[in-house]
């Protein structure tokens, strides 16, 4: 959304003004949607385009930190490293798309209540979802180890009414890392869905009852519909960071819950294993363009830059 | 950047711990410590010894980038080491810090930078400088023995001046011939430490006795070992009656199919930084590898914990001070150099960090500061055989051995995989 390319240049309708004067004025503001582009489009290069470019040189070179890395064309530290790590991937989408549905079913009928019921609560109700983001994540995280403790109050009211066993836990196991990347991104899911829902007209609803038309269709036929642009920016504002969330799982999972944030994040820091860390973090961002395009196609985007 | 703390993972869970009302100095430093590479275990108690003669005559480190003339003239020093690992008013016996004290004699102005969260992080921040040579603006950098022989074998250290810090004869016998560094041409401990056993009595049902008890079923899912590969692989050798400073791949191979399989088992609950303490304090862990200076603090807490040295011995190691290349008050750093390995200093530090000093002479200088201030428990402090060992404990532990970068690679890449990545 942020890096969404503004429409094409309006094409001037064509007038009577044939004058020398017009048509420099025209090809001038023609020049003007691509030099308002520049700003933006130079940020793009320095801290997108060339960092990302490096990475692309650095995941194809081999050798080691010490004595030196060598550009080889490595394509193998691509097939090695999927080859090694393909289970993480897997995890890190699956546990993604689960915290990204949670997130969803949570955060719209939270959004969806403070718009139409808020009345004047509206915005402490608001700045109450943003609260937490005041806190920094790794607390937050740390934050819900406390919450989900062995000896905790959750765990033993789960355990009494027999939802975990007389033994079980929640931290460290997969349930504590959805969760816990749920509660991170849920602000990043409701505050879209909340823009757009608050955007809708209150007699469009009106009109569709006064069509005869009972609450529950009303919903699917016109707020869901209008509110759609927010869900779509909001599932991607959850799913992409979350797939390469590595915090969540590192603090309330267990080795066996790892995803691969971790695995990018221990062969650059620990091994120093730069090649495989770059050539993971690329087949993650394409794994997530391969995801997210068919996504974005099927429900479309005009309505996020609309 | 703040001039004290840097955002970072350290510092929230020490602010966590704030908010809990912990005792705050019970998150002393590391994520990340580590084990000790000084050398091959025999040279531990070796005393070769740090004389001034094979230090002194050498000439100033050459490369590119180094400033070493302009430094006379400077009255600042910028420093860079771990959360918590230096004395500070607030929990202190004293009315100044060290700090203060080295500012007030010297006029020497101290930018002490708590940014050292992990070693490895620490050296992913300022590879790229470094190795084009560019100074760090850290004129000292306090890092773990196998980090700091990382930065040797870089080049990426001054040379130590002996002129400028004649106390390092101060320094103890058995940290005076790493093998990193065995002249300590380059570093000077800060600190050192011990790894072994931290338990809670009351939920293991009695004493332990060996780190091999770690891998007891009735503990299952309720036992910690730290992410830190040397101090974790070198515990799990010790148990396996293998010698972490002669281990070979093979020997590591075996140490992380053990480990695996504990994982598998579901025995393991986490592999943990400095976060064991909190799992400790709320019985989440009843086991953990742990450190010591961690859990003489978490005992203010909870007396009960017990930080145990097994029948099969502890795992030493030190965090070392160094001057980045091309540090710009080389001669400052120094001059602090020489400031901590005065005794008295030394003790001022130890009265409030808990791990191993150093220092000779210390253990008698905060018995001396204690009859100053008249207070009974520093006194007392001074004879914790966890901050003062005697050479009988110091017998008892080991030091992994100096790994090449081949090594630490294969080790590394096994121990990476028993943590899941």
């Amino acid at each position: 959304m942020t890096t969404e390319s503004p429409a094409p240049p309006e094409v001037t309708p064509p007038g009577d003004m044939q004058t020398a004067g017009a048509a420099a004025s025209k090809s001038k503001r023609k020049r003007v949607p691509y030099l308002l582009l520049l700003p933006g489009g130079l940020w793009l290069i320095m801290f997108y385009l060339i960092p990302m470019i490096q990475l692309a040189g650095v995941s194809l070179q081999e050798g080691s930190f010490e004595a030196g890395y060598e550009f080889t064309w490595a394509w193998r530290n691509y097939t090695d490293a999927f080859a090694a790590f393909g289970g993480h991937f897997v995890r890190s989408i699956l546990y993604a798309g689960t915290a990204t549905l949670l997130a969803l079913l949570i955060g719209y009928p939270l959004a969806y209540g403070i718009a139409f019921r808020g009345g004047r609560y509206r915005n402490l109700l608001l700045i109450l979802v943003l609260m937490p983001f005041l806190t920094p994540f790794l607390l937050r995280t740390l934050a819900w180890k406390v919450i989900l403790a062995d000896s905790g109050w959750v765990v033993g009211v789960l355990q009494s009414i027999g939802i975990i066993a007389e033994n079980g836990r929640l931290l460290a196991t997969g349930w504590a890392v959805v969760a816990g990347i749920t509660y991170n991104f849920l602000a990043f899911m409701t505050l879209p869905i909340y823009v757009s829902l608050e955007k809708i007209d209150p007699s469009l609803i009106e009109a569709a009852q006064d069509l005869y038309s009972n609450p529950r269709t009303a919903f699917r036929k016109v707020t869901l519909p209008l509110s759609r642009a927010g869900i779509v920016a909001g599932t991607l504002l959850t799913l992409i960071p979350a797939s390469g969330d590595f915090v969540n799982a590192q603090l309330l999972g267990n080795p066996r819950q790892l995803m691969i944030g971790n695995v990018i994040d221990s062969r650059f820091l620990r091994i120093v294993d730069y090649p495989t860390a770059a050539a993971l973090s690329f087949t993650l961002m394409v794994a997530i363009l391969l995801i997210v395009i068919p996504y974005v196609r099927a429900v479309g985007t005009e309505d996020l830059v609309a | 950047m703040a001039p004290t703390r840097r955002k970072g993972s350290m510092d929230a869970v020490a602010a966590l711990a704030a908010r809990n009302g912990m005792d705050r100095r019970e998150f002393l430093k590391r994520l990340g410590l580590t084990g000790a590479l000084l050398t091959g275990g025999p040279a531990l108690l070796a005393a070769c010894g740090v004389d001034s003669a094979s230090t002194t005559t050498t000439t100033a480190a050459p490369a590119a980038g180094s400033s070493t003339t302009a430094a006379a003239m400077s009255t600042e020093l910028n420093i860079a080491n771990w959360p918590f690992y230096i004395d500070v008013l607030e929990d202190g016996w004293f009315d100044t810090t060290s700090l203060d004290d080295f500012t007030a004699a010297t006029g020497i102005t101290v930018n002490y930078f708590e940014e050292v969260n992990d070693n490895d992080e620490f050296f992913g921040k300022y590879q790229a400088p470094l190795s084009q040579g560019q100074a760090i603006g850290r004129d000292i950098a306090v890092l773990t023995d196998w980090m700091a022989a990382r930065f040797i074998r870089l080049g990426w250290t001054e040379e130590l001046n002996y002129d400028n810090i004649p106390n390092a004869v101060n320094l103890v016998d058995a940290l005076k011939s790493p093998g990193f560094d065995s002249a300590r041409k380059y570093t000077l401990p800060w600190q050192s430490g011990l790894t072994a056993l931290g338990y809670d009595p009351n939920m293991t049902d009695g004493e332990l006795t060996s780190i091999n008890d770690i891998f007891d079923p009735k503990f299952a899912g309720k036992v910690t070992m730290l992410t830190e590969m040397r101090d974790t692989m070198g515990l799990v050798m010790l148990g396996m009656d293998i010698d972490p400073a002669t281990a070979t791949v093979e020997d590591a191979k075996a140490a992380t199919d053990k480990m695996q399989k504990a994982v598998d088992d579901g025995q393991i609950r986490a592999f943990t930084g400095n976060e064991y303490t909190s799992d400790l304090a709320s019985g989440d862990a009843w086991v953990s590898f742990a450190w010591s200076g961690d859990v003489i603090q978490l005992q203010i807490d909870n007396p009960d914990l017990k930080f145990l040295v097994p029948e099969e011995g502890a795992m030493l190691w030190s965090d070392n001070m160094l001057i980045p290349k091309g540090a710009e008050n080389k001669h400052n750093a120094e001059i602090y150099m020489n400031d901590v390995y005065d005794p008295r200093v030394a003790a001022k530090i130890e009265s409030w960090v808990n791990f191993i000093c150093p220092v000779n002479g210390a253990q008698q200088a905060m018995r001396d500061l204690g009859a100053e201030i008249e207070d009974d428990d520093l006194v007392a402090l001074a004879d914790d055989p966890l901050i003062f060992p005697t050479d009988a404990d110091l017998a008892k532990t080991h030091i992994i051995k100096d790994l090449t970068e081949d090594e630490e690679t294969e080790w590394n890449t096994l121990f990476q995989a028993v943590l899941g990545a």
